[in-house]
């Protein structure tokens, strides 16, 4: 608020061109109500794969066992195996399963191509008596834990918003195509 | 209606049994209490489904009852992942859009009628339709399965869908250039998400807020749901509330993991990323499950395709020699068409199967052409845990045997 007139001024001047293209191009300016940064950080929960969007934390896998046990244990089962409801384990501690993934394999996170995937959806989703109900910390805590017992990272690897997008999925390279793009390439309708 | 009771009954019990388990966790239970009962808006229960599991809830559209091209809405087949139906104050929903625009709106349910409108008739279908699992009579998981065609094709329904086009919206926020895809999550327990390309979101897709008439029934994504015209049904995001702009597809969990299979073909490598669906039909009546009469009978059944119109049906008798079968209109791109062929049964052997040829002249595949191109040996379809498929649009036989009886021909 306490803008001087020296920058005030010229931000005007640039902003007002803009403002009357953004105004002008609106079919229907009355229509809608203009959503601030704070509302949208609000409910934006939404992670890519390269994860510029995950929030500030941290976590290890042993953190994560506490958690998974009181939170995620009660439908997955002990450990993440043999639950009521998706499996999550493939391959063990240090042996990734690296596929094929005709099977339950594919129920849990050894399938994702990025690691981002879980974070995201257990962040948003889980647990299903309360989504969104996580912190970052736990959520982290809980990933550690899923991709230790999948044999994906070390037991004290610590997960955070700089470590875990690094983290080497062992199916990475298991979709086709690798990288969507529209319009498709052109392939008969079967394929 | 027994049947339908006892469905219902079985819904709610196994409802029950999940509020019981998370209650029993000592989780703090958004869950309702175990008597609560799913609450449809116009007080429809639901109607011959399966819960195949905690997070899995179906229901099948009764294809061999209901004539014409219209499903009505409370058949509509239901793909319920990871919640139960939301309820959700229209008067309290929005719609946000945000991400790479230029304005980040927020769109109330008056909004969005106010805004210019489209009603189009377009066809559904789950990316696990007719797949070789629901085939199977003897899937443990639900004793109805196999029979009738409801069961084998019923992940499919056709309605005229009312909305807001979403090129309309996307204007009015101003994509960035730089941008090319969309993510869309439901308002549903589960946030059920599915990221869209921009080029088909401009295209034909739009935010619907009414189903044949009447607003969108709750199991259906009341009070909006995205279509998506043609392609898998995922796409089509039920309980609409965040569309957010992004330059890359965002892989989430539902289309990583259930919306992609594993294909000999490709080495084992999934297949993700199908979009469309091929040319489809099948037989609705006479199907698996009923009595052939003798003397006339008029073949009927529905045929689609994700890239248009159907231009040819054809249907055999004998499962060799093809004879066109009439088309009833009207005929809708990407939707449901109705076909029939009048025929005469004389007591013998039949092989009852239809093929669709669309506008683009792609015509629907056999399931020996399906198993070849994916590097599946037809053997393999016999074993009891059957090679799992998606985007299955193999036509569809239904042999006849000298009693009438008519069965399930795909796998035998």
């Amino acid at each position: 608020m306490r803008c001087s007139l020296k920058v005030l001024v010229p931000m005007m001047v640039l902003a007002a061109p803009v403002a009357v293209l953004a105004a002008q191009s609106r079919a229907f300016p009355n229509v809608g109500t203009p959503l601030g940064q704070a509302e949208i950080q609000a409910f934006d929960h939404m992670i890519g794969p390269d994860g510029k969007e995950l929030p500030v934390g941290r976590g290890t896998s042993k953190e994560g066992a506490e958690i998974f046990a009181k939170r995620c244990e009660v439908c997955h089962g002990k450990n993440g195996e043999n639950g009521i409801t998706h499996h999550l384990v493939a391959g063990s501690p240090g042996k990734p399963f690296r596929g094929p993934f005709y099977g339950v394999e594919k129920d849990g996170p050894s399938y994702f191509p990025y690691p981002t995937i879980a974070w995201d959806y257990i962040n948003r989703a889980m647990p299903a008596s309360n989504p969104g109900s996580l912190k970052p910390n736990e959520v982290y805590s809980l990933v550690a834990f899923l991709y230790y017992r999948n044999g994906i990272i070390n037991e004290n690897d610590v997960m955070d918003e700089k470590t875990l997008p690094k983290v080497e999925m062992p199916n990475k390279n298991g979709f086709v195509p690798a990288k969507p793009v529209y319009p498709p390439a052109k392939n008969p309708s079967w394929y | 209606m027994e049947s339908n009771k006892s469905d219902r009954r079985r819904f709610l019990k196994q409802t029950a049994a999940l509020a019981g388990v998370a209650a029993g966790a000592g989780l703090v239970a958004k869950a309702q209490p175990a008597s609560a009962q799913p609450q449809h808006v116009h007080n429809e229960p639901p109607r011959r489904g399966a819960r195949y599991s905690l997070d899995h809830l179906t229901h099948y559209t009764p294809l061999q009852d209901y004539m014409g091209i219209i499903t009505p809405a409370p058949v509509h087949f239901v793909q319920q992942h990871s919640s139960e139906f939301p309820e959700i104050d229209a008067d309290q929903h929005r719609l946000t859009i945000h991400g790479m625009v230029d304005r980040p709106l927020s769109f109330s349910m008056a909004d969005l009628k106010q805004l210019p409108s489209v009603s189009r008739v377009h066809f559904v279908e789950c990316h696990g339709n007719s797949s070789p699992q629901i085939h199977n009579p003897n899937n443990s998981k639900n004793p109805n399965m196999g029979l009738p065609v409801q069961y084998i094709h019923g992940m499919a329904s056709c309605s005229e869908w009312s909305g807001v086009p979403l090129s309309v919206l996307l204007n009015e926020a101003g994509v960035h250039k730089e941008a090319s895809w969309l993510v869309m999550e439901g308002g549903d327990q589960g946030k059920f998400s599915h990221t869209l390309p921009l080029g088909k979101a401009m295209d034909d897709c739009f935010v619907a807020y009414g189903q044949n008439g009447e607003p969108l029934r709750i199991e259906q994504g009341y009070p909006i749901r995205m279509i998506v015209p043609g392609w898998e049904g995922p796409h089509n995001v039920k309980y609409l509330k965040h569309i957010k702009v992004v330059d890359q597809p965002y892989n989430t969990w539902n289309e990583s993991m259930n919306h992609s299979v594993s294909r000999p073909d490709l080495g084992g490598k999934a297949r993700w990323y199908h979009f469309q669906w091929g040319p489809k039909s099948v037989i609705t009546r006479p199907s698996a499950g009923m009595q052939m009469p003798k003397g006339y009978v008029q073949i009927t059944g529905l045929a689609w395709s994700g890239a248009g119109r159907v231009s040819k049906v054809e249907v055999t008798t004998d499962g060799k020699t093809w004879k066109e079968a009439k088309i009833q209109g009207p005929v809708h791109s990407k939707a449901h068409t109705r076909f029939t062929y009048d025929w005469a049964w004389d007591g013998q052997e039949a092989m009852l199967q239809s093929r669709c040829t669309d506008e683009t002249g792609d015509v629907q595949p056999s399931l020996a052409e399906l198993s070849k191109n994916w590097g599946i040996a037809l053997e393999d379809w016999k074993k009891p845990e059957r090679p799992r498929a998606i985007h299955m649009n193999a036509i569809q036989p239904w042999k006849v045997a000298r009693d009438g009886s008519i069965s399930d021909a795909m796998f035998a």
